[in-house]
């Protein structure tokens, strides 16, 4: 084809004018089964770049080969919205002498829009690409093998980086549209074997949880949606992936059925429960930053209203036309929360990274109604606490703890509590909550915290909202 | 709910699904060898965790086995509110097992604390269902244990229950007849809640006042077909109020809404808001 | 004394085995280290000391068990191995 931009990695690296000291990008669309990290900067390392900044939108433990690259000094800084595995592991314990840069996905959506992150270099998976470079997440051949649906966390990379790379494992005819990333943003297109792990991309449809924890959990808190004020006509709604989160669209559904009710939206990840209401007739429109199965992945490819946005259409801070402007009602995981309703979801009770800001910082913040389901105690970890190990979510964005020991309100949302007083919840301080944790599990000591700050958690403004220090 | 006593991690948290008692097994759920292991964790587990107020159950392993005496001393001492006796034949059973908790309790000053619930397991059982049932004051409750049962009348458990009639009918009239509880059994097919859901209707009907389960998942079609509805409660409530009005007045014959109320309707409205405050339905306030 | 172990590596569960030894010599594995190693040590001691056990080695591989979970399977490993039981017979 007249014009192609087919060339190698090597040549598309080279093209770049990428040099020492400057900053790549990567989106995590193939989640555990991806392979475009590790692969480009492989590469890079034996090409003999020293000193670059890794911003990705998030890692997992798939990209433990990142530990070498840190100590040859091939990658020094990292942003990303979470780690996970030995990676997190290592730089808990003091791997890289530059502090991790934590942002949720709206904030790095925001950073990447505004200059604050400069991507010099984006480097983007994509599961079709034509030769000019407009590359998607969903199966455009026969020959698709990595399909991933949404590429929201690759679109403000593709649009603002200086210099694009789309690699892809299946080159389709030109022209690849409608995309969502699209050719003018394009200067490289590279033609690899595999972009991703299908298997581990994502399941089929997540099976409905049998945990009888998860079940109680999933019923209170969808006790709480119906009875909030919110659950009207036209309601919009995101969800988690937990077991117990996605249990809860089975529980309102029911209800939404028995009043007559439909859902002006969906947001967020979108899974297969979300696309079975959506053709049900009970939810409008899925608006999706990522697709979380095969199920959803198929439906953004085939029902236009099934729609693809940015991390910036979905939840930027800085963008008052993000859609989490617009979201109703949130319902989140935590791996902590604090007495005073803040929420740790990145570092572990034992003070070792092991999760992601994702949008919680986001949805949380803008959202009508915030609300939190975790259990009270995971084994002997306390999952409500007097203080958070690290703070992500403040306080006053979080509305309502749910937990398998009773139903927290903030304080400043009184008007939730007395709806849902007035339905025959009973609701608990969340003072007693974690009093209650204290007394099954007993006291825990201190963590072994050293001086060396591993981590530095990004408000959704720029600003700094916590510092996460190494564990000796 | 039963839970079995040599399971930690269900015994840790098995209350906060609300089943209204909860049965620490010592007997068919923990093998031989760790029968001692199993005592020690449901001991520790009674002492320690703060069950709230779901009524706290041990099935102990029979007198005649190695292990029997101990549990009774393991789990008087830990505080245990009723102990389930397995497979009960007669009451002299009864008034063994009454005379080895007596033992135990007056060595630690707490005499009268502990109930017996009898499961009742085999034909002899059945036979001697009233004795057993009035053979000890402390006896709040007998229970069909069907699996032993069936196999002890050399036949086998089908989905309609027709095999149980007959022990169903006389758990209930023997417990009616000596003014105690009664129990009926568990149903392990947890992913066949419709043939469980009609199991429990039939059982209510029979007169029982509650199931044994093995799993929190069970627990909200027990609920739903024994808790009174609204309708149900409000009607109770009448009926009450008209009998309160007629005693206030002298007046004899009571109608509420223009039916006659007797004694055995009297009776079934108690019933009703005595289920209706159990299940928390209503507050004893709120009853009247 | 004679070695025994009691618990299994079931979430919620701890794992005990003991040995005749000098001392006491408790060799913890726990996920919770960090938090609780330090309080699950205490409570293997006081157990052993409860039972009048001076010298003993514990190995314990810990999955989150509470307090309570500890105090029955020390007793039952001590009570396994030195053949006394804290029960009547």
């Amino acid at each position: 084809m007249r014009n192609s931009k087919l060339v190698t990695l090597e040549e598309a690296i080279r093209r770049s004018g990428l040099k020492d000291g400057m900053t790549i990008s990567f989106h995590h669309h193939f989640r555990g089964g991806d392979k475009v990290v590790n692969m480009v900067v492989d590469k890079l390392a034996q090409m003999g770049f020293k000193n670059l900044h890794l911003a990705a939108s998030s890692l997992s433990d798939v990209h433990a080969p990142l530990i070498e690259h840190i100590k040859n000094g091939v990658i020094t800084k990292i942003s990303t919205s979470g780690l996970r595995g030995t990676l997190a592991d290592a730089i808990s314990h003091g791997l890289m002498d530059e502090p991790v840069v934590f942002r949720s996905h709206g904030g790095r959506g925001s950073a990447i829009a505004t200059g604050e992150l400069k991507i010099d270099v984006a480097f983007l998976g994509a599961s079709a690409c034509d030769e000019l470079g407009n590359a998607c997440g969903v199966p455009r051949s026969g020959n698709a093998k990595s399909i991933c649906g949404s590429l929201g966390y690759a679109l403000p990379d593709a649009r603002y980086a200086s210099h694009v790379v789309v690699l892809t494992d299946d080159l389709v005819a030109y022209p690849n549209l409608p995309a969502g990333i699209r050719a003018a943003d394009v200067e490289s297109v590279v033609v690899v074997d595999s972009v991703g792990d299908s298997s581990k991309i994502s399941a089929g449809a997540i099976r409905d949880s049998k945990n009888p924890r998860d079940i109680l959990l999933a019923k209170s808190a969808a006790k709480v949606v119906i009875n909030s004020g919110y659950f009207e006509d036209g309601f919009s709604i995101q969800t988690g992936t937990g077991g117990a989160s996605l249990a809860v669209v089975k529980y309102i559904r029911e209800e939404m059925i028995n009043r007559g009710i439909k859902a002006s939206f969906a947001l967020g990840g979108i899974t297969a429960h979300m696309v079975k209401l959506h053709e049900e007739g009970l939810i409008g429109r899925l608006i999706d930053v990522q697709s979380f199965d095969k199920v959803a992945a198929e439906s953004i490819g085939n029902d236009p209203s099934h729609v693809e946005v940015s991390a910036v259409e979905y939840a930027s801070g800085q963008h008052t036309g993000s859609a989490t402007h617009a979201l109703d009602i949130v319902i989140l995981s935590a791996l902590e929360v604090d007495t005073n309703f803040n929420v740790n979801v990145l570092v572990g009770s034992d003070g070792v990274i092991r999760g992601a800001i994702g949008g919680h910082q986001d949805t949380a913040a803008d959202s009508a109604l915030s609300i939190i389901v975790c259990p009270l105690l995971r084994g002997r970890i306390p999952c409500v606490v007097p203080k958070v190990t690290t703070l992500i979510t403040p306080g006053k964005s979080v509305d309502v703890v749910v937990t398998e020991y009773g139903i927290a309100v903030n304080p400043a949302r009184p008007e939730v509590a007395e709806k849902l007083r007035a339905a025959g919840l009973k609701l608990v301080d969340i003072k007693d909550l974690a009093a209650k944790a204290e007394s099954v599990i007993g006291k825990p000591d201190a963590l072994p915290f050293g001086d060396k700050v591993v981590g530095v958690v990004m408000n959704r403004d720029g600003s700094v909202l916590d510092k996460i220090y190494n564990i000796k | 709910m039963f839970v079995p006593g040599n399971n930690p991690g269900m015994m840790a948290d098995a209350h906060i699904y609300g089943p209204d008692s909860i049965m620490l097994d010592l007997e068919d759920s923990v093998t031989m060898a760790e029968k001692d292991a199993a005592r020690l964790l449901v001991y520790n587990a009674l002492k320690s965790i703060d069950y709230g107020t779901t009524e706290m159950v041990v099935r102990i392993n029979p007198l005649s086995t190695p292990y029997g005496r101990k549990d009774v001393e393991a789990v008087v001492k830990a505080g245990v509110d009723v102990i389930r006796m397995p497979k009960t034949e007669t009451a002299d059973e009864v008034r063994e097992l009454e005379a080895e908790i007596l033992k135990v309790e007056e060595e630690i000053g707490a005499v009268g604390r502990t109930q017996i619930m009898a499961a009742i397991e085999s034909a002899l059982g059945i036979v001697n269902a009233y004795e057993i049932a009035t053979a000890s004051k402390r006896m709040m409750g007998i229970a069909l244990g069907a699996e032993d049962y069936s196999a002890n009348l050399k036949t086998n458990r089908t989905p309609g229950g027709a095999e149980l009639l007959l022990a169903r009918e006389t758990i209930v009239v023997a417990a009616r007849a000596a003014g105690i509880a009664c129990f009926d059994t568990v149903y392990s097919n947890l992913d066949d809640m419709e043939t469980f859901r009609k199991e429990v209707e039939l059982i209510k009907i029979l007169g029982f006042d509650g199931k044994s389960i093995i799993n929190p998942r069970q627990i909200e079609v027990v609920n739903s077909v024994f808790v009174p509805t609204e309708k149900e409660i409000n009607k109770a409530r009448a009926v009450i109020a008209g009998i309160k009005e007629a005693k206030a007045k002298g007046s004899g014959v009571i109608s509420v809404n223009g039916k006659m109320v007797d004694r055995p309707v009297v009776i079934r409205a108690e019933r009703t808001i005595a289920l209706a405050i159990a299940a928390g339905v209503i507050s004893g306030e709120e009853a009247l | 004394m004679k070695e025994a172990t009691a618990g299994t590596l079931e979430s919620g569960d701890i794992l005990i085995q003991i040995a005749p030894s000098k001392g006491l010599e408790i060799e913890l594995q726990s996920s919770v280290e960090a938090q609780f190693g330090r309080q699950i040590r205490e409570v293997i001691g006081e157990t052993l000391t409860g039972l009048g056990i001076k010298d003993a080695y514990v190995r314990a591989v810990d999955k989150g068990a509470l307090d309570c979970t500890i105090r029955a399977r020390v007793t039952a490993a001590a009570v396994r191995a030195t053949g006394k039981d804290v029960w009547k017979d």
